[in-house]
């Protein structure tokens, strides 16, 4: 949380301002007003009082009140150029900015220098990913751009050997130093891909890899002891196309399709020397066509508005290379005219690596190392990563809650959540009582009816016993009155007449 | 049949049956030559360049996909193509059938099939024609006499889907492998390349043309050891001429260097155009009759045997 504090502000005081930066993303907005301010610098009246500068007000406030990561050149804005506001306006929070006029030399000019030695006390990360089929010379490329054998000579293997049946995803890392600057590189190859017969799916490793080390940084964000994050994301994919010359094969539309949201996305003409300058550039027209035809997004150098006009134009010499067409080769190779350098020497000429002519190797170089690569890692921390982070915590049910502070508190959610629990059960109680009772009711109804039918039967059965005890009264009666029936009816009937008492 | 035993009189006089060959000759170049190539390959090979290269002329066009919108081809298309060429009198007649869309799915299972079954299929209409009762004096012969296999120039190994589908074709048809666009590749990654393809074909066992039979003579054995030792042929296809030394040359042209395509340093284009046309043509067109055809013939007559056997003979008709 930033805040700005200012002593109230007289015309002949020069004004203090304190700043608070946001504690993990001490770098990347480091970086981004050290961009302003040395673009800044570059001005040839900068150094000179008075000094213009509005700087961080807006970062304060979209870190505040919005969540989404902004765009790198969203809120870093130098409007040094306009002069300074008169001193009466008031700061109310968020509204307006204040431009004060410094009288003399504070200092603060030398904050670029600050980062710059702690940046390179502490090192630099970057990892790269190739994607390509076999055969296209990712490995070479690799040990070409950073000068150094990260991957040694591949041993083939005999017929007889037992070849994968899936990509497998192998990582090489390596140390590097250049004038006391520290890089751990770190290479991600992807072998296998694209070789089989049937290529279904052979993007998923791929795709799970890369999720798989958003997930780990997320995981390790999450942390309550966070000082030692480990950046093992992917920064940059360099996708190889084989020098067809014709147009992107379906393989390649498919696999691009599945990357370009996780990962920057940089297309390259592998071999580019076996195409003539006319092929070349028609391949990259159609191959551009194709990209945008599939709505694929290749990573763009990102333009800033107060940049000054060579490195516009650097930019946009580089962006109109895409995609390069490289040729890489880590062999030493001597001209014609008794040069030499790194190329490859083939009967009727010699190919020069270094030389813009003949290949785009260079621009690549410059786009991933020399110029873009602290964009590209910042395009994949602010843009990709929230991206991807915004849609897992979604899924997994976690709601962004307006009101501040709020997701911050763990006690309060915990209290949330058990109420939520606690709710939950008591409706799972609910639907079981009523369940309960209506399995009750029914049982109910079905005794109450089989009582009845008892009684029912019960009755029946006793009228028929009435029935038959009157049939067999009547019968008595009958006997009685001496209608002889049969001799068993009359010896009875003698008994009984004996028993009566008659003769 | 008793030609071993008998001995070879010499006549007394000028008798003139050796006129035979040029009596042969004349009808033949009425009749023309037919002969049949099948090229296959992943797209963007340069197969219809190079075809088009061997013969000299603008024979197919290159099947590229121009648009972004337009479809990707869902199986593999087969066009044959004629052309009848002529040189120095004698016409050729060219069938050349391209199989854009081969290997170019993600999901390439069983991409080989409508291959051999198109390869079957002519072998098939011959038979049928041959065993008609009343068949033409000269039937016409849309058998493949020859397939390019064209091998992507990775620089590696072959690919599985390679291997499978060289396999499959060596059995049915003459499969010549080529190296595509092996102007990628320096000379030592070129033969290096070769060795590991050799050794693999050895590997799986993958019978490649040319044969050695036993009617070659001593010259026949060393041009197909010759040959056999140049397999694959790594070549450099292209229509375009451009300027080398003052003379115009078809060849590829960089800022590096220009590719002469008919300098054998540069690639064996020349070797293979030689190889097609002006020795092994005729073997080509035979051993297709001789081999694969007949060994088709047989299996399928057997199989008519069994099926009308418990029929009665008069059933028997033709197929």
């Amino acid at each position: 949380m930033s805040s700005l504090r200012s002593t109230s502000p007289t015309p002949e005081r020069p004004v203090a301002w304190t700043l608070l930066l946001p504690k993990p993303r001490l770098e990347v907005d480091a970086t981004r007003s050290i961009n302003a301010k040395q673009e800044h610098l570059s001005r040839p009246d900068a150094i000179l009082p008075p000094f213009h500068s509005s700087p961080t007000l807006e970062m304060s406030d979209s870190y505040a009140s919005t969540g989404n990561g902004d765009a790198p050149n969203g809120s870093s804005r130098m409007n040094g150029s306009s002069p300074s506001l008169p001193a009466g306006s008031n700061e109310v929070g968020t509204a307006p900015i204040i431009r004060k006029k410094l009288m003399g030399f504070v200092g603060f000019a030398n904050l670029p220098n600050q980062v710059h030695r702690k940046s390179v006390r502490k090192g630099f990360q970057f990892t790269a990913m190739v994607v390509g089929e076999s055969g296209l010379g990712k490995s070479t490329l690799i040990n070409t751009l950073f000068n150094t054998t990260l991957y040694p000579p591949k041993e083939t293997l005999p017929p007889s050997a037992e070849r994968p049946s899936t990509v497998a995803i192998e990582s090489i890392s390596a140390d590097i130093e250049e004038s006391g600057v520290r890089l751990r590189l770190t290479v991600v190859d992807t072998p296998g891909f694209g070789d089989f017969v049937n290529n279904d799916e052979c993007w998923r490793p791929i795709v799970e890899n890369i999720e798989a080390r958003f997930d780990s940084y997320l995981e390790q964000e999450n942390r309550v002891n966070r000082q030692k994050i480990m950046d093992n994301r992917i920064h940059a994919c360099l996708y190889f196309i084989q020098p067809t010359g014709h147009a992107l094969k379906p393989i390649d539309v498919e696999v691009m399709r599945q990357l370009h949201t996780r990962v920057n996305l940089i297309p390259i003409i592998a071999k580019a020397d076996t195409l003539t300058d006319e092929e070349v550039a028609e391949f990259k027209a159609r191959i551009l066509a194709d990209i945008a035809h599939h709505n694929i997004h290749i990573f763009q150098a990102p333009t800033y508005e107060n940049e000054d006009d060579e490195a516009i134009a650097e930019a946009e010499e580089i962006a109109s290379k895409i995609p390069f067409a490289v040729v890489g080769s880590d062999k030493e190779v001597t001209t014609p005219d008794g040069r030499k350098v790194r190329g490859r020497a083939y009967p009727w000429g010699v190919v020069e690596v270094d030389n813009e002519d003949h290949c785009d190797f260079v621009k690549l170089r410059q786009m991933l190392v020399r110029t873009y690569m602290e964009e590209l890692r910042e395009y994949t921390n602010t843009v990709l990563y929230e991206n991807w982070r915004t849609e897992k915590l979604l899924s997994m049910g976690v709601v962004q809650d307006s009101s501040v502070f709020k997701e911050v508190n763990p006690a309060i959610r915990i209290q949330e959540e058990r109420i939520m629990h606690e709710a939950k059960l008591a409706k799972m109680e609910a639907e079981m009582k009523m369940v309960f009772q209506q399995k009750v009711q029914e049982k109910e109804a079905k005794l109450k009816q089989s009582e009845e039918e008892l009684y029912a039967r019960h009755r029946e059965m006793k009228e028929a016993l009435e029935k038959q005890r009157l049939d067999l009264e009547d019968k008595k009666r009958r006997i009685e009155n001496g209608r002889p029936l049969t001799p068993e009816g009359k010896t009875s009937t003698g008994k009984k007449n004996r028993f009566l008492g008659r003769p | 049949m008793a030609a071993a035993t008998a001995e070879e009189i010499r006549a007394n006089a000028y008798v003139g049956f050796d006129t035979i060959t040029q009596q042969i000759e004349h009808k033949l170049l009425k009749r023309g030559f037919q002969f049949n190539v099948i090229v296959v390959g992943q797209t963007g090979l340069g197969k219809s360049t190079l075809i088009n290269t061997i013969f000299a002329s603008h024979l197919i066009d290159s099947k590229g996909r121009k648009e972004a919108d337009e479809p990707v081809r869902q199986t593999t298309e087969i066009h044959p193509v004629s052309h009848v060429i002529a040189e120095n009198g004698v016409k050729l007649r060219l069938n050349i059938v391209d199989t854009p869309g081969y290997g170019d799915q993600i999901d390439n299972e069983n991409c080989w099939d409508p291959l051999v079954k198109y390869i079957k299929d002519q072998h098939s209409a011959y038979l049928r024609k041959e065993l008609t009762a009343m068949r033409d004096r000269h039937i016409q012969d849309t058998r493949i006499h020859c397939c390019l296999f064209f091998i992507n120039p990775t620089g590696h190994s072959l690919r599985p889907i390679d291997i499978i589908v060289m396999k499959k074709l060596s059995e049915v048809v003459n499969v010549v492998p080529v190296i595509a666009k092996s102007d990628s590749l320096t000379l030592e990654e070129r033969d290096a390349f070769k060795q590991k393809i050799r050794a693999e074909l050895q590997y799986h066992n993958i019978r490649l043309y040319p044969f050695d039979t036993d009617e070659n003579d001593e010259e026949e054995v060393q041009l197909n050891e010759s040959i056999r030792s140049m397999i694959p042929f790594a070549v450099v296809g292209s229509e375009r001429n451009v300027i080398i030394d003052g003379k115009s040359v078809r060849g590829r042209k960089n800022r590096w260097g220009v590719v002469n395509v008919e300098d054998e340093t540069h690639c064996e284009f020349v070797y293979l155009r030689n190889f097609l046309t002006r020795t092994h043509l005729q073997d080509l067109i035979e051993t297709t009759a001789q081999i694969h055809y007949e060994a088709f013939r047989s299996k399928q007559l057997l199989a008519l045997k069994e099926q009308t056997n418990p029929r009665p003979p008069a059933a028997q008709s033709s197929a």
